[in-house]
Parts: structure tokens; sequence; C-alpha cells
């Protein structure tokens, strides 16, 4: 559930935020022996079902809409353990308290809701809690290993994962018939020959939007077999020359040099406004848009499609992941072993998936993505489609072996004043952006103390 | 002119339109006409009602704050700055100095050290958290300082004390209505900074039955983002609506004072 906000307030306080995290982990990094009473928590599962039955209160901090129907059907199973649900804002705004809590020591939940992208930077400052010291290492084949390789960090695992975003391509059916383009782009050329004759067709459509996000073009350097961020201990190593790299900003640059996108930025009422009305015909995202498109732009029911994401070369699927939590226990805990329960049952047991799926989630558990009764369900939003099972698929073609930087919220705050200056207010090359990008990432990493390479 | 008049005036006009709207016609219809649909009502009510009736929470919370914190700050800034204005004590130029310093420190770049301080004591994520730091207001002090060198003669003041008045009396029966045009305005710069401060509740609170309206509002902003949830941005339209309301209440009926109060002083007696 990653979303990058483009208002110039939560920009601010993003940034803030982001800021304030780093400068703690900086701080934990130098002095605070926060870890000195690691390793006397262990145990196995069965501590976990002690635990549970032994009862005791929790608070939990998750943005989620199911959060509250979970909490409700846990409290029902399990009537000795009180948990005390606050939403405490919305991602960055809700890094910025935990951040802040964990930083003065307490006030901080027992378990909250982290971004995939989030995690490592969590992780670093030794604020969460290693599940395996539970046992949890057991879990593993449960989950796709692209969500289960987000929450793992050095063999330790900081959470389990809750939903996943493998990314597809949503496409307005309707804009792409009337300019032609009958059958949908399976290769990177194709959705660039679509994009031409869509705008061609009607100057004021374009194939998608990009005004220049941070989490996107990530992504999209995931799918392209790219590996950027490099990180091996303390040392970082930014790297957007690599082949993958290249072969996305060779691709993107022909549709973006040439004008063929659509410069709004996301999530504004504008954009919603052309998912609605056609004028930004397709969008490259996670699987968990399905519900937004439907909330957003029910204007245009039966006008949308899903087809896998294209590739490079027609052949061999691959995708890659944008968006998408954990929830992790946060070392702060009181009571670690019944958040590590409440941690599990949230994120393993079938009945709290249920819920977590009929509110529109898209799960990260190989046992659902594999059941009929999810990928045969028909969508009457995009006129009777199976989208689940296209969005399944791609789950199983993510490719292996992404990284983010232990400072990526920061680096993904600060895409748009350099990248975003940079290549895509000017319609520029995206190398050139991407290199201003990696210079600022740079020196605020040397600044955090980190070694750059 | 006009550009101004575009630039203050059609960003109220788009709200107050679009607050008419249902969450569906938001993104089909024009943004700055009604649509078919007259929602307003609907959405007062829905808005009221929405997740037990948080909002009307809110706006009590926000008249806690503005309540106590604008009118504690006001009072304060009163006191201070007439105690400053009427009497001569060491370390009085010191005082000056440290206050000019403060009115330039924005408010944001205490944040972190006050939530550290206040995290210390106990107090994060309850309303003192937000009450305490808002009681404090250099710029008002500054205000009611130089207010009250011209608009309470020490002439009055001799008077009082020759006639036995206590200081407190004197201050309490005379000054305060002398200094009253002052006294609004502070009341009408610190209400509005306190019904906007956004950045400091964001950081101090993190139980959503304690956030003021600006967070609220924001968290249903974001809410309405992100996957599976149910957008409500007819909410946030009308929820911020409602918000503006009693801040241009309160302007209008404090405007008459404060008119006065700025030209006081500005023409020689």
């Amino acid at each position: 559930m990653s979303r990058k906000f483009r208002n110039p307030l939560t920009r601010l306080v993003v940034v803030t935020g982001a800021v304030l995290a780093l400068g703690s982990l900086a701080a934990c990094g130098g002095g605070s022996s926060s870890g000195s009473d690691e390793g006397t928590v262990a145990g196995t599962q069965a501590d976990l079902d002690a635990a549970l039955t032994k009862g005791g209160e929790i608070t939990y901090w998750s943005w989620t809409p199911s959060a509250k129907d979970q909490v409700d059907a846990f409290q029902k199973a399990y009537p000795k353990v009180k948990v005390k649900l606050v939403n405490a804002g919305t991602n960055t705004d809700q890094y910025t308290k935990l951040t802040n809590a964990i930083n003065a020591g307490s006030g901080a939940p027992d378990v909250a809701q982290i971004e995939y992208y989030a995690v490592p930077q969590y992780a670093l400052s030794d604020s969460l809690l290693d599940l395996n010291t539970y046992g949890m290492n057991e879990l593993e084949s449960s989950y796709t290993a692209s969500t289960w390789g987000s929450v793992s960090v050095d063999g330790k695992l900081y959470g389990l994962p809750q939903d996943s975003g493998p990314m597809a391509m949503f496409y307005n059916k309707k804009v792409f018939t009337e300019a032609g383009v009958t059958k949908a782009p399976t290769t990177w050329d194709e959705y660039i020959d679509a994009a031409k004759k869509i705008h061609a067709k009607n100057p004021k459509n374009y194939i998608t939007a990009d005004s220049g996000d941070g989490g996107f073009t990530s992504s999209m350097i995931w799918q392209a077999g790219g590996h950027p961020f490099n990180v091996d201990g303390n040392t970082l190593n930014v790297n957007f020359d690599d082949e993958g790299t290249k072969k996305f900003t060779t691709m993107w640059n022909q549709l973006h040099t040439a004008g063929l996108l659509s410069d709004t930025p996301g999530w504004t009422d504008e954009w919603f406004r052309g998912l609605t009305d056609g004028s930004i015909a397709s969008l490259i995202t996670g699987a968990w848009m399905p519900g937004n498109l439907e909330a957003n732009a029910a204007g245009a029911s039966g006008d949308w499609a899903v087809a896998p994401i294209p590739t490079y070369d027609g052949a061999t699927a691959v995708t890659a992941e944008n968006g998408g939590s954990a929830q992790s226990v946060i070392k702060q805990s009181k009571n670690p072993a019944l958040a590590a329960a409440f941690v599990r049952w949230l994120n393993h047991d079938p009945a709290s998936i249920e819920i977590f799926l009929k509110s529109g989630g898209f799960p990260s558990t190989t046992a659902e993505l594999g059941d009929p009764a999810f990928t045969d369900t028909k969508s009457k939003y995009f006129g009777g489609q199976e989208v689940n099972k296209v969005l399944a698929a791609a789950a199983s073609t993510v490719a292996p072996n992404w990284n983010y930087l232990p400072i990526q919220a920061y680096a993904f705050t600060i895409f748009g004043d350099t990248a975003g200056k940079e290549s895509y207010t000017k319609n520029g090359d995206i190398n050139a952006g991407l290199a201003k990008w990696k210079a600022a990432i740079d020196t605020y990493a040397k600044q955090q103390g980190f070694t750059v390479k | 002119m006009v550009a101004f008049l575009a630039y203050t005036v059609l960003p109220l006009v788009w709200l107050v339109i679009n607050a008419s709207k249902t969450q569906a016609d938001l993104f089909d219809s024009f943004g700055l006409w009604f649509s078919d649909s007259f929602a307003l009502f609907t959405n007062i009510g829905d808005t009221l009602s929405y997740n037990d009736g948080i909002f009307v929470r809110w706006i009590l919370n926000t008249l806690l704050y503005v309540v106590v914190g604008a009118g504690g700050a006001t009072l304060l800034s009163a006191l201070a700055g007439y105690g400053l204005a009427k009497f001569r004590f060491p370390g009085r130029s010191a005082v000056f100095a440290i206050v000019l310093g403060a009115v330039a420190v924005p408010g944001t770049a205490l944040a972190v050290p006050t939530f550290l301080m206040f995290s210390k004591m106990d107090l994060t994520n309850t309303p003192w958290a937000v009450i305490i730091p808002s009681l404090i207001s250099p710029f008002g002090l500054y205000l009611m300082w130089t207010y009250a060198v011209e608009a309470v003669p020490n002439e009055i003041l001799e008077a009082a004390r020759v006639d036995g008045a206590g200081e407190l009396r004197t201050f309490f029966t005379i000054s305060i209505r002398l200094l009253a045009p002052g006294i609004v305005t502070v009341l009408l710069f610190t209400t509005v900074a306190t019904w906007n401060n956004y950045f400091l509740p964001l950081i101090m609170l993190s139980d959503p039955d304690w956030y003021p309206l600006t967070v609220g509002l924001n968290q249903w902003n974001a809410q309405a983002q992100s996957a599976g949830s149910q957008p409500i941005f007819n909410l946030v339209l009308t929820g911020s609506l409602l918000s503006i309301i009693p801040i241009v209440a309160a302007f209008l009926v404090l405007q008459r004072q404060w008119q006065s109060g700025l030209s006081a002083g500005s023409v020689k007696a």
C-alpha cells in the first residue's frame, strides 16, 4: 500500500520525516546500545502460543483498511488479548512518529505496519525484533519469494509480509481499441507503438502519466534487471550505469523525450479524472490497483482490463514489485512474544487473510495466490475479466535479488528535486536525472556516516 | 487585482462547489461548476457521522486547543508585554533580545526537540503536548509590549498607585481595557496559528482521538489514497469547508476591534 504523495504539504512532512528518521539512524549507529538486551528473547513458536493463552495488551499501528476487522476477529479468537488499534497516519506520517518514539525510547507501538522499502531503514537502526528468535523462519514457504526477501535482512526476519504489489499493466481497453491497438502490448516496443497511436488519435490522450516518481522508476529498473542499490554492511553503492538501468532508460526515454507521457502527478484529482475520462490510458503499477480504480475511476467501469507487464524480449515473463507492506514487532515492545504471536496470526492465519482479501488487498501468501476461489473471481469493473489470475501469475515472476537502500525513504523524497527537475520538467534524458539523483543520495549517505563507493 | 482575487477567491469557490458533490461526481464532472447531484447536506451528515463521528471529536479537540492554547497565550502575552513595557527591572534588555530572537525561530524547527523533551516528561500523545507549546507566543508578547508602551499612559498608572490600587488590580481594572484592541489582535493571531497548527500535533499525537482538525483531515485524505480503502475525498472537502467556518466567523466578529487596534498608536496624540 505504498503511494508516493505529491502535494507540497505531505512532501514537507515526508522530507522532514525522512530527515528525522535518518538522523536517528546515525544516532543509533553511534552510541545507544539499544540492542544490549537482545538475545535474551529466544524461543520457539510454542512460546507464541503460550503468550496467546496467557493474554495481555498490545498496541498496533496500521492504516490498512482491513485492520479494524482483523483486530476484532483476533480478539474474538483470543479473548484474553487486547489489541489497541491506532491509525497513526499513512506511510511517512506514521514513520515520522515511529522514528521519534523509537528515538525517544518510549511511546512506540508493539506492532507497526511498515512498507517494504522502509524495512531496511528500521532494520539497520536495530529497531525491529528479529522474528527468527521465535522460530518464524519455518513460515518461509507460505510466502512469495519476493515478499519474504523484502522482510529478510542479513538472515534476520524483520516482520511478516502482508500484501504484495507485483506490477502488471492496467489499461483502458476502450481507448486502446479506438486508437487501433486491438491486442494488449506484450513487449515494450509494442507499448511505445501503442503510445504513439493513442496520442496521434487524440492529442489529449496519453498512454500513461509519469511526472517523475522514484518508486515507479526504481520498480521499472527492477523489472529491466537492474541492480542500482547495493548495500554491503555500512557501504552503499548506487549505480545507475548497469545494464538493466540502461535498458529501462533507453526504452522509457523514447516515450519521455518524445512527449508521449502525460505529466499529471499521481494521486491528484486531476490524475483520477484522467483515469476516468481515458486521457491516461494505462498504468504500470502494483496488483493493489483494482480497488483504487473501482473507487476513484468508477465512471470508467467496464473500460479497463489487466494484462501482464510488457517485457523487453517478449519471451520470458518478468515483473517487479511496487508497494506493499509488512507488520513488524518494535523492539521497544514490553511483551514481544505476544506481539510476535499477533503478527503471526495477522499475516499467516487464514481467518485474518480472508478478511484482508475481502477488503480488496492483494495477498503475499502462496496458498491464496494459488487458490481458485481467489484467482477465478470475475471482476465486474474489469468487464468480467478474472483479474486475479493475471495478477497472481505476476506474483510468481518477480525478478529476484532486489535491494533497497537503508536510506530509501529519503532517496524517494528527493527524486523530484533531482531527477524530476533535471529530466522530467524539461523532457530531458532520464540518465541525466538519475545521475543527479545518485549525486544527492551519495552526499546524504556520507553525511549519515555510510561509506559510499 | 484580478489575479489577486482569482488567487484568493478561486480556491474557496472551488471548495464550496466541490463540497456539494458526491465522491463519483468529483472525478466525473467539471471542477468549477456544480454537478447534477447536490449532495452538500448528505456530505455534511456523512462527515459528522463517519467513523463514529470522529470529526466532531476533532472539532472539539481543536476548540480545546484554541481556547486553552490561544487564550492562554494571549493572556500570558498581555501580562508579560505589559510588565516589560511598564516596569524597569534588571535583565530587561536580555529578555528583549531573547524575545526578538525567538520571533525569528519557526515553530517547525523546534518541534523535534520539543517532542524529545515532552517524551521524557511522558506528555506526548496527550492534549498537553499541543497546548503547552502553543501557550508561548514570542510574537504576541512583542506586539503587546510595543502596544502597551503607547496605549497605557504612565500618568494613569501613577494616579492609580496614588489612589492605593495594587499592581494586579490596576492591570485587571484599568490597563486591560486600554489594551483591549491589542489583546484582540494577538488573540486573532494566536487563534489562527493554533487552529492551523499542523506539524506539532502531527508528531506529538499518535492517537486519532486527540487529533485537531488539520491532522485529522489530512489523515482522511491520505487514507482515501491507499489500496482497497474507501475513498472519502467528498468528506475531506466537506470537512475542510466546515473547518474554515469558525475561523471566518471569528474574523468577522473581531474585525472591528482589530481594525481600531491596527491604527492605534500610529498617529501622534
